[in-house]
């Protein structure tokens, strides 16, 4: 493999707490070296800004429910196609890109790293399809336990062993890399039409409330030791008042410790956060309760999160949350798709305007940079749009560029409609804060991948680190002038490293570097309970059988990367 | 204004997709510029003076421009995409999309326009001296969002689908229309000089629709509501009045519901 030296420019790195330093990073074998030899290949970064490859920790990006978002949705494809250009394939989607469209666009914007952020265990075989037709960056994706009929019926007795073993069954056949949990019980409630809206709402027929599932799986999650935490979505997501839910989960983290050898603090990441701090009673007192969801998370070191930024565009909403789906397009009258799947869980889709000139959505835009604003340490929140759910992940320069210049809040609200409202109902208005760059690094790099078990492999520039590095246009010493330039930086990569392959050059993509599966592989003891469990679930009530189901060979995983675990101590 | 005549000479083999036959592309160009201008015969990229002879010169905006589209051009799509200002003159048939997306100005097909003339149109004004396709005035596959302003004229007759999603602005069909009129709508208006088929109306939430001929079928979901005397279109008559679609939810006005409004002429 080529060598790479990238010469002279600002580094930003909080693994080894480097702060804008003026260094060279070498690159040799596709990992970051000590030195290179004279003959290395000199990428000059001069004046330029140098970041770790950045870790997309929970966006929709492959399976059947973005699919079938890109097939109803033929409107995002209007106005929004790529031709084919060089190495580029041709590509469509504005807020649910094909998969071409979706490497090549993290790639870049200096991405090396993205998580699916719900797979249904049923279809993982479409999800890794689609991961496999990602172009250059590295995926893992985390299948969904909330709803499984399985979890409910372990953890109605607390059988957390046998809930583990069903865990590290279900992450092995399903190449999945964390666990994922959706409206705990409320997605399967709704098979009843009904919906578990607190943490203590029980499921009918499982007779099990959303608290015990959360800490039953983080109580397995951590029996097994995996790389990540549960990673969850909440009950109550987008309604007024919600963040009493919200806080109510996060109180369940009190008391579990995290065990694992993968350098991971947190028991529980809570996802999309912004949808998750609403307080007032109705659309008409809605406001924000940033501050008390984020007081809580700064006091307690178990939590991870990320923001799930509304970036004021037409997009398209996609979630496990059966329910909640159902809810938006009673709201909003647009077009509904709604799928069960069967014994596992159930994913609708419908799509969304967030117009400027509604309050709610403007209220909603300023909650999700507050809440950023308000974490003290950046290394435990991140910056995510929740793509497409609040916006598409192809906004991130703009919401870095908000979070890095209040000038640009301000332009924001000042044109919004009711700016009145978004500054009584938030306290976007008075938070003077501006990331730095380092704060950037942390909340886009060195955080989710500690946050994800991968600390040590990549979001960081040390030797021995995976090769994945960014290079941006982007003067850490000059004065910024205008913050849509800070926008434009991040928008393209001067030049992008993926694995120690340079896949972007001055933002046109140069390769499709060399693509990896990242899956959680689970070394577990034996456990012939729920191994008949499983079996007799597929003869009763799966439609398909078991040997069917799992995602494995060449076909779905072409070039996989497999954590190990060793679970049977 | 200045006027642009670009007349076919070398017909395409496969339908040419046209979108820069709009008054905006041509604003501010010479014969020579405007032959450049990119146009994709099937998914092969080309340029408009392979198929056109041009001759004239555009005004400096698309106000000042006019355009006269005339030879065989029944293969050609997208005649006046987005444009918003000036005048474009067809003087045959010519394929889908005549005009979709327009903001302003004014279209005059003097044969007849294939599907999807007019899609989600916002202003201007758009003749079809022959008939129109399906789906005129409406919105784009998948969307919500059909012609919201602006008003459509066709001397001939409709095809299906007409006023699908409109949300506002005005189609005139001096003939008959064919199945499936102002379904989903939620505003605008839709005037039938000619009959009818059926499912006219269907899940219509707001919005006007005229049939001064018969129709074959009634919806199920309009219900009479009694007898009102219009003038529409400069005429003057007697219509029978129904409200609907009752399937469909509505919004309420000063606490009225507001339903659509279907009048047949007596």
């Amino acid at each position: 493999m080529a060598e790479y030296i990238i010469r002279n420019g600002h580094v930003f790195d909080p693994v080894q707490g480097i702060k804008g330093d003026k260094k060279d990073i070498c690159i040799k074998d596709g990992k970051i070296v000590d030195k290179v030899g004279s003959s290395a290949k000199v990428i000059d970064a001069k004046d330029k800004t140098v970041m770790a490859g950045a870790v997309e920790i929970h966006a929709h990006i492959a399976g059947p429910k973005v699919n079938l978002g890109r097939i109803y949705r033929p409107e995002d494809k209007l106005f929004s196609c790529t031709p084919t250009k060089g190495m580029e394939r041709m590509g469509s989607g504005a807020s649910i890109p094909t998969t071409f469209k979706t490497g090549y666009e993290y790639a870049k914007m200096g991405y090396t790293t993205a998580m699916e952020a719900a797979m249904p265990p049923l279809f993982s075989r479409h999800v890794h399809e689609e991961i496999r037709d990602t172009p250059i960056i590295d995926e893992g994706a985390f299948p969904v336990f909330g709803n499984n009929w399985f979890v409910l019926e372990y953890l109605k007795n607390h059988e957390i062993e046998n809930t583990a073993a069903y865990m590290a069954w279900l992450l092995n056949v399903t190449k999945g890399y964390a666990v994922k949990v959706v409206n705990p019980g409320g997605t399967e409630a709704w098979g009843w039409g009904l919906n578990c809206l607190t943490v203590n709402d029980p499921v009918p027929y499982f007779d099990i409330t959303p608290a015990e599932i959360v800490k039953g799986l983080m109580e397995a999650n951590e029996y097994l030791g995996l790389p990540h935490s549960v990673h969850i979505h909440p009950n109550n997501l987008g309604n007024p008042g919600c963040y009493e839910t919200t806080l109510d989960t996060l109180k369940l983290t009190e008391g579990i410790k995290a065990k694992n050898k993968f350098g991971r603090e947190q028991v529980l990441h809570l996802t999309h956060t912004q949808f998750h701090s609403y307080g007032g009673t109705t659309w008409a007192d809605f406001e924000s309760k940033a501050k008390e969801v984020t007081d809580y998370v700064n006091k307690n070191k178990s939590i991870t999160i990320d923001t799930g930024n509304v970036t004021l565009d037409e997009t398209t909403t996609m979630t496990a949350d059966g329910p909640f789906e159902h809810h938006l397009t009673g709201l909003n009258h647009l077009k509904w798709a709604n799928v069960d799947v069967e014994l596992e869980t159930a994913a609708g889709v419908v799509p969304y305007i967030y117009s400027p000139n509604i309050s709610v959505c403007a209220i909603q835009w300023a909650i999700g940079l507050e809440i950023p604003l308000m974490m003290k340490d950046p290394m435990r929140c991140y910056i995510t749009t929740d793509h497409p759910n609040a916006g598409p992940f192809t906004r991130y320069p703009r919401v870095i560029k908000w979070l890095m210049s209040k000038k640009a809040r301000d332009v924001q609200v000042d044109s919004f409609k009711h700016k009145d409202k978004v500054l009584s109902q938030t306290s976007i208005g008075s938070l003077d804060r501006e990331l730095s760059l380092y704060e950037l690094a942390q909340m886009t790099r060195a955080g989710p991948a500690k946050s994800l078990g991968l600390g040590s492999m990549v979001g960081g520039l040390k030797p021995g680190m995976d090769a994945d590095i960014a290079v941006y246009n982007f003067n850490p010493e000059k004065p910024v002038a205008n913050p849509d330039d800070i926008e434009k930086a991040f928008s393209r990569t001067a030049a992008t490293f993926k694995s120690g392959v340079q896949v972007v050059s001055n933002g046109e993509i140069v390769s499709n570097g060399n693509k990896r599966t990242l899956w959680v592989s689970i070394k577990a003891k034996e456990n012939a309970q729920v191994a008949r469990d499983i079996a007799e679930k597929f003869v009763k009530y799966y439609s398909m059988t078991q040997a069917n189901y799992e995602a494995l060979g060449h076909h779905f995983v072409p070039n996989p990367f497999a954590i190990e675990v060793d679970a049977t101590n | 204004m200045e006027t642009v005549t670009i007349t076919m000479k070398n017909a395409p083999a496969l339908f040419l997709e046209a979108d820069t036959i709009s008054p905006d592309a041509f604003a501010g160009k010479s014969a020579a510029q405007i032959a450049e201008l990119p146009v994709f015969e099937g998914n092969n990229p080309s340029t408009l003076g392979k198929y056109f002879e041009i001759r004239g010169g555009a005004g400096a905006t698309a106000a000042d421009t006019k355009i006269v589209v005339s030879g065989d051009v029944a293969k050609v799509k997208y005649i006046g995409f987005k444009m918003t200002g000036g005048e474009v003159v067809v003087e045959k048939s010519t394929d889908q999309y005549v005009g979709a997306w327009m903001k302003g100005g004014r279209i005059t097909v003097k044969g007849d326009v294939a599907a999807f003339a007019g899609t989600a149109m916002k202003g201007g004004e758009m003749v079809i001296e022959g008939n129109a396709g399906n789906y005129l005035g409406a919105a784009y596959r998948g969307d919500w969002r059909g012609m919201s302003g602006g008003k459509i004229l066709v001397k001939g007759n409709a095809g299906s689908d007409t006023g699908m999603y409109m949300l506002g602005g005005e189609i005139t069909v001096n003939g008959n229309i064919d199945v499936h009129v102002m379904t989903h709508a939620e505003g605008g208006t839709v005037i039938v000089r000619g009959n009818a088929k059926s499912k006219v109306g269907g899940q219509m939430v707001d919005g006007n629709i005229y049939i001064f001929g018969t129709i074959d079928v009634m919806m199920p979901g309009f219900k009479p509501n009694g007898e009102v005397e219009l003038e529409v279109g400069g005429t003057k008559a007697k219509f029978a009045h129904f409200i609907g679609d009752v399937g469909e939810r509505h919004k309420k006005k000063k606490g009225q519901v507001v339903y659509g409004n279907l009048y047949k002429k007596i």
